[in-house]
């Protein structure tokens, strides 16, 4: 029963996430604005007794960063664009719709329990994958049921062509699964001591220099396959879709996505450089690194690409700036990741500011942006009404691209400034300064960075209120929209 | 071919699964028989460190502490010397940490005390005069989780060979034993060169505040580990 009517596209769960897109983004943008400013003024590490002080509350700005904002992000602009591209909807099918409600019930119990454990200190303590093992097993089932989802939603497909962007959602429903599943392979205490101590304690399968490996394997891909191969997926859909010009070359999205797949597990041990893994390790993990700017700079000059002789729209239409921005962000994100994986550049910049400002160009620049203009692009399809303020998006892009220069600035000097501080000598060969030197000179760079966490907060806050009124009190519209969203 | 694979999902997926998965064969499996060894003369930590470590992970340290000294002057000459892979060999999970907001601890048992970490540890900027690390003043009232910390260590010994000694054993009656023996004189000794008086009562009634197993773990790292260097 093909016929040329567009079909109705079923949003309900796109909606859910939604939702937690705007929840999660505002609790751990605040959580980290919180520890930011810890950091220039340690006082405020008292407001909340032990769950207040800057390391209790580190990985819970990072999980509901990771885990919260971006995967609700990601699967909300999945759950939109997947029956688009496969020209299917998910009313169509009891059994997927099912699926998707299920994993969206899951992931709140996950989500709740993950922050819970993380205030409480129940952690495993590997970065990125703190939970622990009741957990991680929740996750996995979690995992199995959005990867049962999209190829149930794939095996009833109208397009018998894959899209751009559905590479991307199988490629992190793989990657994840994988190294998800070898980083936390652990034993559980309980079980195996005769029933002592807590039953949510476990101890990792491996230890010292292979967990490290291993960790860093995940930690490192863990940003590849959240934070870069489903944001690929959001733009290739959404910048096109939202231009109304067409992707400029699917050669160069071919060799992208498989120049992507190949190269990115090979950098994880740039982690690991001066470390105790062997120097063979180091040396291709340094190498990879540098060759990696070829696949991520192929994804965005395909996308600045795509808006060839259509550049009028960057003035015109202000979801267009801001993916435009972010890809632009993720260029600068993809070039500055190699350079710190340089042996040299690393024995400088490791341990230093300079890495969270790098992870922060790429998520508040990158990630952050994308999700939040394929929200806006989403709302005036899912909700039939046009985005309530024009003028709030521009305000906001402009604050919030504001805080992320202020942010990765900031965290460039701080972080070259301590590296060779660490490192200076006097003129008899000793260490020039004591360690606290090092920190104290830090802190107009902190207090800096605080106020970009504030600034970028605040532009979230704008985000979070235009969509809010977008959904419920905007104009109705009759017709959906074809390409730009409407605004007022 | 990729026309071909873009129209058939599960051949993709395969195709995608083996280019990510061929990374990880080449460079995590060769090693990791030889990496798993100790140096020799390690000793793995005794159940009142595990302890320690435990509230070392549950305060996350790791946020800002690092525990891996490079090979370069500027920090063997801060530290001691460069971190060996065989010294982790007991370290489960690792605790290298990838921020050093305060300095490594990788040897901080050789250059600081008891004394010293009970005073900072209550209040770091009186010690160390510009210091932006929070005291964890919770750790002197909060019981370290012993319990926990023996099951860990029967784990070890019984899945992965640690090597503890044989009161290591399942069950509630082993535990009390090896507490009573091991775990309580060796938080007395530490408990003897603290001050704070309700840590002195609380290990005098046979609990242990966290503070005490923190401050045994932190000392054991370094030297105080090798049975030939101590």
């Amino acid at each position: 029963m093909q016929s040329n009517a567009a079909l109705e596209y079923d949003y309900s769960v796109a909606k859910l996430f939604v939702y937690t897109t705007i929840a999660f983004g505002f609790v751990g943008m605040l959580i980290g604005t919180l520890i930011a400013s810890q950091l220039a003024f340690p006082e405020l590490n008292y407001l909340f007794g032990e769950y207040g002080t800057f390391s209790r509350l580190r990985p819970l700005h990072t999980n509901v960063i990771i885990y919260g904002f971006t995967l609700s992000g990601i699967w909300a602009a999945f759950y939109y664009s997947a029956q688009r591209v496969l020209k299917v909807s998910m009313a169509e099918s009891k059994f997927v719709m099912f699926l998707g409600k299920l994993h969206f019930v899951l992931y709140m119990i996950a989500a709740v329990s993950m922050v819970v454990t993380l205030l409480l200190g129940i952690t495993a303590n590997k970065e990125y994958a703190q939970m622990e093992w009741p957990l991680d097993l929740l996750i996995v089932v979690i995992w199995v049921v959005w990867g049962l989802a999209m190829f149930a939603l794939i095996g009833i497909r109208r397009e018998k062509a894959l899209y751009i962007s559905m590479w991307y959602y199988i490629a992190c429903f793989l990657g994840v699964a994988m190294l998800y599943l070898f980083n936390n392979m652990e034993v559980p205490t309980y079980f195996t001591s005769g029933g002592l101590g807590s039953i949510m304690h476990s101890v990792s399968m491996y230890a010292g220099t292979n967990d490290a490996l291993v960790q860093w394997w995940w930690g490192h891909n863990a940003v590849a396959f959240v934070f870069t191969v489903p944001i690929i997926a959001l733009i290739y859909y959404f910048l096109p879709k939202e231009s109304g010009q067409a992707v400029y070359s699917y050669k160069l999205s071919l060799l992208s996505f498989w120049g992507l797949m190949f190269v990115y597990l090979w950098a994880g041990s740039h982690h690991l450089l001066w470390s105790t893994v062997p120097d063979w390790m180091q040396t291709m993990g340094s190498i990879f690194s540098v060759v990696l700017i070829l696949p991520s700079w192929g994804s965005a000059i395909n996308m600045l690409l795509t808006m060839k002789g259509e550049w009028n729209q960057l003035t015109e239409n202000p979801l267009i700036k801001f993916m435009v921005l972010a890809s632009t962000f993720y260029m600068l994100s993809t070039l500055e990741g190699p350079i710190q994986a340089i042996k040299s550049v690393n024995a400088i910049a490791h341990f230093t500011d300079w890495i969270p400002g790098h992870v922060h160009d790429g998520v508040l620049g990158w990630v952050a942006f994308m999700i939040m203009a394929a929200l806006f692009h989403m709302a005036p399809r899912m909700f039939k009404r046009e985005i309530y303020s024009k003028k709030l998006i521009e305000a906001q892009f402009w604050i919030q691209t504001t805080a992320v220069v202020l942010y990765f600035t900031s965290m460039w000097i701080a972080g070259i400034t301590q590296g060779m501080m660490w490192r200076a000598v006097d003129e008899y060969g000793n260490l020039m300064y004591s360690f606290i030197d090092t920190v104290t000179v830090l802190h107009p760079y902190y207090a800096i960075r605080a106020l970009s966490g504030v600034l970028y907060l605040t532009g979230f806050v704008m985000f979070a209120y235009n969509m809010i009124k977008t959904m419920t009190s905007s104009r109705e519209i009759s017709e959906e929209p074809q390409f730009r969203s409407p605004m007022a | 071919m990729f026309h071909w694979l873009e129209k058939r999902p599960f051949f993709f997926a395969v195709g995608v699964f083996l280019v990510i998965a061929f990374a990880g064969l080449i460079e995590i499996l060769p090693n990791f028989a030889e990496a798993a060894r100790p140096v020799e003369g390690l000793r793995p930590y005794t159940v009142l460190e595990l302890a320690g470590k435990e509230i070392y992970k549950k305060d996350n340290c790791i946020a800002c502490h690092s525990q891996l000294i490079r090979p370069f002057k500027a920090e063997t000459d801060r530290y001691g010397q460069y971190s060996l892979s065989g010294e982790y060999a007991y370290d489960r999970p690792f605790l290298w940490g990838s921020k050093r907001t305060g300095p490594d601890l990788h040897r901080v048992g050789n250059y600081r005390t008891t004394e010293w970490h009970e005073n900072h540890m209550l209040n770091p900027p009186a010690v160390v005069p510009g210091s932006i690390m929070p005291a964890y003043k919770h750790m002197f009232t909060n019981k370290a989780d012993i319990e926990t910390a023996y099951a860990e260590a029967v784990t070890v010994k019984n899945v992965f060979n640690t090597p503890y000694g044989d009161d290591i054993q399942p069950g509630k009656e082993a535990f009390e034993k090896h507490f009573k023996s091991v775990v309580l004189p060796e938080a007395q000794k530490i408990a003897a060169d603290m001050k704070n008086q309700d840590v002195k009562d609380a290990v005098a009634k046979g609990e242990i505040p966290e503070i005490v197993a923190m401050i045994a773990y932190l000392n054991s790292l370094g030297d105080s580990r090798y049975a030939a260097k101590k």
